[in-house]
C-alpha cells in the first residue's frame, strides 16, 4: 500500500516539534523515543506498519487544541487515534506524522436520564458508555464487535455499526452533539442535548469522516432504556437462496427483528469446531433475535417461526432460556476468533442490497476457487452488511497480495450489484484505491472540497479515504 | 418558473444560469425570507426508480409527490418512519408536497423521538450543484461509510447546496394498531416530567406531546403506542403503572381516532387557523417549559417529549424576543410563519457560520441557490 513520501523538512525539525509539544503537555504525554513510538506503528490492520515521528496523549480539549495549533504552525500531519482497533488502517501513521491519541480523555461528563443522553469524553470505550448507565437500566445502542476496546472517537470517525443496527441504527443515528477541534486549534460545538442542530447537518458530515475534518474530544450520545428481554431463534437451511428468501419474507411480514445474522457453511464449520455451539452442519444458518416482554417476544417469534417453517429448514430452534440464548450467540460471536485459529484472515466489510445475497455468495464461491483462497461469510443479513473472511497464510510469499486482490474483486462485486465498499469499518488506506470504482471523479472531488474547507492544509489524516492520485492536487496545493 | 423535465436539462439550466434561483419541490414549505428570484422546481422529475419491500428500500426521483410515495408504501404495509409534517395548513400553501422537499427541509414529525429524523432514513442522493454538475453520494444500502456522508449534509440544507434530483431511502413496516394515552390537567413542568418518565421506559413510546390548552382549554398530555394489538395493550397497562404518580391514564384504543390526533399534532393543527406568528424551537426537553415561560404572550404546543416547542406569538413579534431565552439555553428557533424580518433560520456561532459559508462557496460558487436562506452569523 503506497503512502506519501515523508517530508524531510519535517523529519529534520523533530526536536523543535518535541520541544514545543512538551511545553503544552505533561512530560508523560509526549512520546518520541523510537522504541516507544513503535506501539503506535499500526492499528488492527497489522499488515501495514510505520512508526510515527511522535505520539501525544492529551487529557483535555485545551491540550488537543494546543497540540493541533503547534502542528498546524509547523505543517506537521496529524493522525488521530481512538483505541487503534481500525480494520481499515484509519490510524496508520506516516513517518513524518504525529499520532494524537485520545485514550486519556475517558471521563463521563454528564448523565441525564430525564433527557436520555450521556456526555462523555471521546476516548472512552464504547462498552464503558453502556457500563456507565446500565445499573439504571439504560444502554448505548451501537455495538461494534470491538466494543470492549474501541473508543467513541473512533466510532464517530468511522460511523461504526454493530449487530443491532437494523433496529437502532448506527453511530450517526445515535450521536447528538460533539465538541470538536479543527486543525488550526479552533474549538467548535455542534449539536447538543437538543435534537437537530441549527444550520447544516455538520454533525452528520463529521460522523464517518475518518478523522479528516477535526478531532472530536467530547460527545453527547443518545441512551435508551433496555428492552425487557430478548430472545434468538436459530435456523438452518440447505441453500443460501432459501435463507436469503427467508430474511426477505421476515422483513416483508412487518416484523422488525433487532438482529438477523447469517453464516455460510465454511463459517458454520469453523465456529462449531471452535465454540461447540451445537450448530447444524448445513449450507446457511440464520440467527434472528427479537426484543420485548415475554408475551411480545412470543408473538413476534410465532410469525417468524411460521415463515421459517414454510422454507423447510433443516434446523429450527427457539431459545428457551438465557443459557440457550448465550449458546446460540456463542458461535457467531466467536467467528473471528475461530477463523484466527485456523489461519490468517482478512475481514471485508462491503454492503449489498439484501435481495442480491444469493447471487453474491455464489460469485464469492467462484472467485474463491479462482484465487485458490477459502472464504467464509458472516453477515448482518437484515441490512446487507457482509463480512467475507478471506483465509490466507501470511508466511507464504504472495499470499497476502493474492488475498488483497481477491478482496478488491469481492468489494467491486458489492458495488456492481448496487452496494458499497464499506458498511461500517471505513475506507482508511485499505479501500482508498477502490473509491474510483464506487464514485465518479466529480463525486470524489466534492468530498475533497469539503476537506479543503475544514482542513485547508490537508494535515489531518491526509493519506486516507481518497486515492493518493486524486488527493495529490489538494495536498500539493496545501503545501 | 423553470420546470426541467430531466436531470440533464436541470444541469444545463444551472450551468448556463446568470441569476439566482428559488429552488422548490412543490413549493408548500416557503420557510425563510421571500425572494423574487426565478423559481426552479423539480416537480417534473418524478417517478419511482426502485422499490424493494423485502430490503426496506425505495429509490425515487425528487419531484415525486409525497402522497404517491405514501400510497406505494401503504400498499406493501410499509411507511415513512419519520412521519413528515404537511405544512400546507400552517402556511396556507396549495401545492403538492414532494419527497425531495421533505428531505431538503429535513421534515420529521412526532415519531422523530423514537424512529429518528428524515435525515436518518436518507441513504443516498443525486443532485445538481451550483456549477451544473450532477453529483452522487451515499447509495441504496442501509449501512454505508464509503467516503464522506454528504447525504446528511444535503438533508435540511433547504436547496442551498444543490438541487436534489433523486433520493434513496430506508422505509419500515407499518404498524397494525395505534393507541393514545392521555393525562389531564398537568402544568408544563410536570407534563414534561411525565413524558420523560414514559420515554425513559422500555415501552417504546412513539409520540409524546403536551397541549397546555387542549380540549376545553384544559391541559392534555399525550402518549402514543404503536404495534400489534396485544403489545400495545400490554405496554399501555405498564405505562399506566409507572405514570400513576402523575394521575390516571386514559387509554384510547381506537386506531382511527389516534391517527387523527397525531396527524393534528404533526401538522400543529391548533395553530393553523389561529392569528399570529408561528415558531419552532428545539431544546433539551427539561429546558422547554422555562423557555416558554420567558417569552411574553406565547402559546405553546410541546412535541418530542417537550424538546420540540411550537410557539404561537402575536403577529410581528421580534425574532430577538423569541430567541432571547436561547442566550442561556442550548437550542435553536426557526420562524415558520411570520412577518418579522427574522432571520428565520437560527443565527450561527461565527466559526460554524464561516464553515457554512465556505461549504456553500464550494457547492454553489456563484451563489445561485436560495441565496437568502440559512447561514446567518449570530
Amino acid at each position: 500500500m503506497e503512502m506519501p513520501r515523508p517530508n524531510p523538512q519535517i523529519l529534520a525539525r523533530k526536536s523543535e516539534l518535541i520541544a514545543r509539544l512538551s511545553k503544552v503537555l505533561p512530560s508523560d504525554a509526549v512520546i518520541s523515543d523510537p522504541v516507544e513510538t513503535r506501539a503506535y506503528e499500526c492499528d488492527a490492520l497489522t499488515a501495514y506498519k510505520c512508526p510515527p515521528l511522535a505520539a501525544v496523549l492529551p487529557s483535555s480539549t485545551q491540550e488537543v487544541s494546543d497540540v493541533l495549533r503547534i502542528c498546524h504552525d509547523m505543517g506537521v500531519p496529524v493522525v488521530p487515534r481512538g483505541s487503534g482497533t481500525s480494520l481499515a488502517g484509519g490510524a496508520l501513521p506516516t513517518e513524518d506524522s504525529v499520532i494524537l491519541g485520545v485514550a486519556r480523555l475517558n471521563e463521563v461528563l454528564d448523565t441525564d436520564y430525564d433527557n436520555r443522553f450521556i456526555r462523555v469524553q471521546s476516548g472512552r470505550t464504547n462498552l464503558s458508555v453502556t457500563g456507565a448507565v446500565e445499573q439504571d437500566g439504560f444502554f448505548y445502542a451501537p455495538d461494534p464487535s470491538s466494543q470492549l476496546a474501541c473508543a467513541i472517537a473512533g466510532n464517530i470517525a468511522m460511523n461504526s455499526g454493530g449487530a443491532h443496527c437494523l433496529k437502532y441504527g448506527v453511530t450517526t443515528n445515535n450521536l447528538l452533539g460533539v465538541t470538536m477541534v479543527l486543525m488550526d486549534g479552533t474549538v467548535i460545538e455542534l449539536g447538543g442535548a437538543h435534537l437537530d442542530a441549527a444550520g447544516y447537518d455538520l454533525l452528520g458530515l463529521i460522523c464517518g469522516s475518518e478523522g479528516q475534518l477535526g478531532v472530536v474530544t467530547e460527545a453527547t450520545l443518545r441512551i435508551l432504556h433496555k428492552p425487557e428481554g430478548a430472545r434468538p431463534v436459530l435456523m438452518g437451511f440447505d441453500s443460501n437462496e432459501v435463507a436469503g428468501q427467508c430474511v426477505s419474507d421476515i422483513i416483508k411480514a412487518g416484523v422488525l427483528p433487532v438482529a438477523i445474522e447469517f453464516m455460510d457453511r465454511p463459517c458454520i464449520r469453523a465456529c462449531e469446531a471452535f465454540a461447540k455451539a451445537g450448530y447444524p452442519d448445513c449450507e446457511a444458518l440464520l440467527i434472528v433475535e427479537v426484543e420485548g416482554s415475554d408475551a411480545e417476544i412470543d408473538e413476534q417469534l410465532e410469525t417468524i417461526m411460521q415463515i421459517a417453517q414454510s422454507h423447510n429448514p433443516v434446523e429450527l430452534r427457539q431459545s428457551t432460556s438465557a443459557e440457550e440464548s448465550a449458546k446460540i450467540w456463542l458461535g457467531r460471536k466467536s467467528a473471528f476468533g475461530a477463523m484466527g485459529q485456523i489461519n490468517d484472515y482478512m475481514c471485508l466489510d462491503g454492503t449489498i442490497p439484501v435481495n442480491e445475497l444469493p447471487f453474491v455468495l455464489k460469485r464469492i464461491g467462484e472467485m474463491s476457487a479462482e484465487f485458490g483462497l477459502d472464504v467464509a461469510n458472516v453477515f448482518h443479513a437484515g441490512d446487507g452488511n457482509m463480512h467475507p473472511l478471506i483465509l490466507f497464510d501470511a508466511n507464504k510469499p504472495g499470499d497476502l497480495e493474492r488475498c488483497e486482490a481477491l478482496g478488491a474483486e469481492i468489494l467491486k462485486l458489492c458495488v456492481e450489484v448496487g452496494g458499497c465498499l464499506t458498511g461500517e469499518h471505513g475506507v482508511g488506506i485499505e479501500k482508498r484505491d477502490l473509491m474510483v470504482d464506487q464514485y465518479a471523479p466529480e463525486d470524489l472531488g466534492i468530498q475533497m472540497a469539503v476537506k479543503d474547507v475544514f482542513d485547508p492544509n490537508w494535515l489531518l489524516n491526509p493519506a486516507k479515504v481518497f486515492p493518493l492520485a486524486a488527493s495529490e492536487p489538494h495536498r500539493i496545493a496545501a503545501e | 418558473m423553470l420546470t426541467p423535465q430531466t436531470e440533464a436539462e436541470l444541469a444545463a439550466i444551472v450551468a448556463k444560469a446568470e441569476g439566482p434561483f428559488r429552488v422548490q419541490g412543490g413549493g408548500t414549505r416557503p420557510i425563510g425570507a421571500a425572494s423574487n428570484a426565478t423559481v426552479l422546481t423539480t416537480r417534473a422529475l418524478a417517478g419511482v426508480e426502485l422499490y424493494e419491500p423485502g430490503a426496506l428500500t425505495l429509490v425515487v426521483k425528487a419531484g415525486t409527490p409525497l402522497s404517491e410515495v405514501e400510497a406505494l408504501l401503504t400498499a406493501e404495509g410499509q411507511r415513512l418512519p419519520f412521519e413528515p409534517m404537511d405544512h400546507r395548513g400552517m402556511l396556507g400553501t396549495t401545492g403538492t408536497p414532494t419527497i425531495g422537499g421533505v428531505f431538503a427541509a429535513n421534515v420529521s414529525g412526532p415519531r422523530r423521538i423514537q424512529a429518528g429524523a428524515a435525515r436518518d432514513y436518507l441513504l443516498g442522493v443525486r443532485f445538481v450543484d451550483g456549477r451544473g454538475k450532477v453529483l452522487r453520494n451515499g447509495g441504496r444500502v442501509m449501512k454505508n461509510v464509503t467516503g464522506y456522508d454528504l447525504v446528511k449534509l444535503m438533508a435540511g440544507s433547504f436547496g442551498t447546496l444543490g438541487v436534489l434530483t433523486e433520493v434513496a431511502l430506508k422505509v419500515l413496516p407499518d404498524t397494525a394498531t395505534t393507541a393514545t394515552l392521555t393525562l389531564p390537567g398537568l402544568d408544563d413542568v410536570t407534563a414534561v416530567k411525565a413524558l420523560s418518565r414514559a420515554l425513559g421506559s422500555p415501552f417504546e413510546v412513539t409520540g409524546a406531546a403536551h397541549r397546555p390548552h387542549g380540549p376545553d382549554s384544559q391541559p392534555q398530555t399525550l402518549l402514543r403506542l404503536e404495534g400489534s394489538e396485544k403489545s400495545v395493550a400490554y405496554r399501555a397497562s405498564e405505562l399506566a403503572k409507572i405514570l400513576a404518580p402523575f394521575g390516571t391514564l386514559d387509554i384510547m384504543h381506537d386506531t382511527a381516532s389516534s391517527l387523527k390526533i397525531w396527524r393534528d399534532i404533526r401538522d400543529v393543527a391548533p395553530f393553523q387557523v389561529a392569528d399570529g406568528d408561528v415558531w419552532r424551537l428545539s431544546v433539551k426537553p427539561s429546558d422547554a417549559p422555562g423557555v416558554v415561560a420567558q417569552i411574553p404572550r406565547a402559546q405553546a404546543l410541546y412535541d418530542w417529549g417537550g424538546g420540540l416547542i411550537w410557539l404561537l406569538v402575536p403577529p410581528g413579534t421580534a425574532a430577538d424576543r423569541v430567541r432571547a431565552p436561547l442566550a442561556t439555553v442550548a437550542g435553536h428557533a426557526t420562524m415558520i410563519r411570520g412577518a418579522d424580518a427574522g432571520p428565520a433560520f437560527h443565527p450561527l456561532d461565527p466559526t460554524v457560520q464561516s464553515l457554512h459559508h465556505a461549504l456553500r462557496q464550494k457547492f454553489d460558487p456563484r451563489g445561485l441557490f436560495n441565496p437568502s436562506l440559512m447561514g446567518q452569523a449570530a
